[in-house]
């Protein structure tokens, strides 16, 4: 057994690492990906261009165009003249967000009326527009609690107590840093599926396309030894990868450690075993490299989805929610999330363990039994 | 057969394989003898993958029997891969490793025992005259060579039975003798070898000859049985100009049972060459044609070959016809 396995693993880690570009693949890119999106992901929204159109010019209206680029969110790109003009800023792009102050604002405010402005929002990117709709909204909170106090302060000489907003305007300029926090570990998780899911789903169909498969099946090995030795290279092609991008993550992007890091690797050895589970049953229920790669594919790209990455699991049908427990990206994330940023140990973590063990087992005794030494 | 037990190497009953309802070997029985060189011969499609895949466990019969050195081809597959050579029709090694790296991987696949893994090795490198390319890729080897290592690949752990699916399909000629007397060599020291093959030289090469066709075994025995006994048709050889033409017309000519073209010469089957002879030449000279020599030949293994598959042609023709 252990012969034949060992041999099993010189064969597949030469064939693996012998090319230079699948070394570049294996190695450079997880980490050049790791940087860019690290960099990429920022899910704050600053600097939105905004246009204003100020009918009524006066020092009111200047304030209040005074705060909202002051509040670095927005940034006026462009003073607008005409109406129509709002429909082609936005159309074009050229500005996301249009500020229309309408005359009579300031007399309205003086007089202790409610003045109109208008915001108009381009909701096309949903998330950015909704954020920026909310930034707004507190910036004219915040004009507004100003001038009541003014008006108060004049009528009543009564200094009116500040409104819980200042807690909420924390979370939001705070957020620049949780964002990339939040996200760089959830960047580990996809790409280490990516790669072990892609490698082990070629793996055995690629040997079947080419013809080696044929005089393997011919030889007294064993199906474990078969299975074993196509899996342990990519374990450890993976790991290596989350090491990699784990220091990136802490030295480069200063993600916090909280946890262990054994807790991670353990997490890790665990979360590998699924998906390498998952691409060696893809490799060998597939009859083409394409076949496999397809499948991989349609694979990925719901795990991706439904594993809390992208969307909070907690507002998905019940039904997709009950899916998601099938998905070892669910585990994993709450894993990794857990080991960097909450310090997390297996006294928490250790359902999580023991859903991707539970998975990773049966994808890879189910690969193992899938895989017959016979053909047709 | 003189029947002994443990003299048969592969033994066939009634084998048979189907894909859906299409059966690509249909009930083929034969006995092949230790230590001989056993030809299976047939045209593309005729089963003989399908049968030698069989043979090496790879795939399951849809029904009969068959054993190789003594088991089961159904019950003990991983016992016969122990025991057997397999090289594949397509090229199976890894074309990514050397020549070194891939013999050590099957002699640690074959468990082959270690004090004498250095020694098979060289053996190896010796027999494919690769001494000096074992840090070659494999995958850069011309073809003959391949061929040469796949031998040597499947015979590190010395098994008693050889399966060879067109081990020179692709091969230059000379690569192709000597890879035949790699052959000769296995089997003057006791291997069984099956092979397959297509060509006609090669199959003269062989101790007893399988001919089969559309999964059927259509004719078995030694190349001389073949040639002398098996053919009831007698040959007929002609030479002529423009024997494109002449070939159509000769092959209307009263008692010419087929023709096919040999080269330049037409080849006519016949019952009786000495009646055909002299009517032949005269429809072919009333035709415009140059005849030249018109003589009854001792058939060759392709007229052999050709006159059996023509034959079992008509005969499925007929029997269509009768059905309808
Ligand atoms: N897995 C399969 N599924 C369906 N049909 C198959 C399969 N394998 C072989 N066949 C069919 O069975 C027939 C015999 O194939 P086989 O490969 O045994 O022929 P062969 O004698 O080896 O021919 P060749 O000289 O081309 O190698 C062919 O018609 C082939 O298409
Ligand atoms: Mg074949």
């Amino acid at each position: 057994m252990l012969e034949r396995l060992y041999h099993m693993l010189v064969k597949e880690f030469i064939q693996v690492l012998r090319n230079p570009r699948m070394r570049a693949v294996l190695f450079v890119v997880p980490v050049a990906q790791t940087i860019i999106i690290g960099y990429a992901v920022n899910t704050d929204v600053r600097h939105v261009p905004m246009a204003v159109y100020d009918l009524d010019r006066t020092p009111a209206t200047r304030d209040l165009i005074a705060r909202f680029e002051g509040s670095g969110c927005f940034d006026v790109v462009r003073r607008i003249a005409s109406e129509p003009e709002i429909q082609k800023v936005l159309d074009s792009g050229e500005a996301k967000a249009v500020l229309r102050l309408n005359r009579g604002f300031a007399e309205a405010l003086s007089g202790g009326g409610s003045a109109q402005a208008q915001f108009l929002l381009d909701g096309s990117d949903s998330n950015t527009a909704s954020v920026a709709l909310s930034y707004a909204s507190r910036i004219s909170a915040d004009f507004n609690r100003s001038l009541l106090e003014q008006r108060f302060a004049r009528t009543a000489g009564v200094r009116l107590d500040a409104e819980p907003v200042a807690l909420a305007s924390r979370a939001w300029f705070n957020a620049n840093l949780d964002s990339r926090n939040y996200f760089v570990p959830g960047v580990l998780a996809m790409l280490v599926a990516v790669l072990s899911i892609i490698l082990s789903s070629m793996s055995i169909v690629r040997e079947r396309e080419v013809g080696t498969m044929e005089q393997i099946m011919v030889t007294p090995i064993g199906r474990l030894e078969f299975i074993l030795g196509k899996t342990i290279p990519f374990a450890a092609i993976g790991f290596v990868d989350v090491a990699l991008i784990a220091l990136i993550s802490v030295f480069w992007f200063r993600v916090p450690m909280l946890g262990f890091p054994p807790v991670l690797f353990l997490g890790t050895g665990l979360y590998l075993l699924s998906t390498l589970g998952v691409g060696l049953f893809i490799s060998t229920v597939s009859s083409t490299q394409q076949q496999a790669m397809m499948t991989a594919f349609f694979f990925m790209l719901p795990a991706f989805m439904l594993s809390g990455f992208v969307y909070p699991i907690a507002n998905m049908p019940k039904i997709v929610q009950l899916l998601t427990y099938l998905n070892p990206l669910r585990y994993y994330l709450v894993i990794i999330r857990g080991v960097f940023l909450k310090g997390l140990g297996l006294e928490v973590l250790w359902p999580q363990m023991l859903a991707l063990t539970a998975l990773g087992t049966i994808m890879l005794l189910l690969a193992a039994g899938r895989f017959r030494k016979t053909m047709g | 057969m003189s029947a002994v037990p443990g003299t048969l190497a592969v033994t066939l009953r009634d084998l048979e394989r189907r894909f859906g309802d299409f059966v690509a070997v249909n009930r083929i029985s034969l006995d092949v003898r230790q230590g001989e060189i056993f030809g299976f011969l047939g045209p593309n499609g005729a089963g003989k993958s399908t049968t030698i895949r069989m043979l090496c466990g790879l795939l399951e019969p849809s029904g009969g029997q068959g054993t190789v050195a003594g088991l089961d081809i159904r019950t003990q597959r991983e016992e016969i891969k122990r025991s057997i050579g397999y090289m594949s029709q397509k090229f199976s090694l890894y074309d990514d490793l050397t020549v070194e790296e891939n013999i050590d991987f099957f002699s640690g696949i074959y468990r082959v025992p270690k004090e004498k893994k250095a020694e098979r090795k060289a053996w190896v490198l010796d027999m494919a005259h690769l001494q000096e390319h074992r840090r070659t890729r494999t995958g850069l080897l011309p073809g003959g060579w391949k061929q040469r290592l796949s031998l040597g690949c499947a015979l590190l752990h010395e098994p008693r039975v050889l399966f060879l699916d067109e081990p020179t399909s692709g091969v230059d000629p000379l690569s192709r003798r000597s890879f035949w007397d790699l052959i000769y060599q296995m089997a003057s020291e006791g291997v069984t070898v099956f092979v397959t093959t297509h060509y006609m030289e090669e199959a003269e090469y062989c101790d007893r000859l399988a001919l089969i066709y559309r999964g059927e075994l259509v004719a078995l025995g030694t190349p001389g049985e073949m040639k002398g006994g098996l053919m009831a048709d007698q040959v007929l050889r002609v030479a002529c100009d423009r024997s494109h033409e002449a070939l159509g017309v000769a092959a209307t000519v009263a008692g010419v049972r087929d023709a096919a073209l040999f080269g330049r010469d037409i080849h006519l089957m016949t019952e009786d060459a000495e009646a055909l002879a002299p009517r032949l030449r005269r429809s072919l000279e009333e035709g415009g044609f140059q005849v030249g020599a018109v003589e009854r030949i001792t058939p060759s293994l392709e007229d052999v070959f050709v006159s059996l598959i023509e034959a079992r042609d008509r005969a499925d023709g007929a029997q269509k016809e009768f059905k309808a």
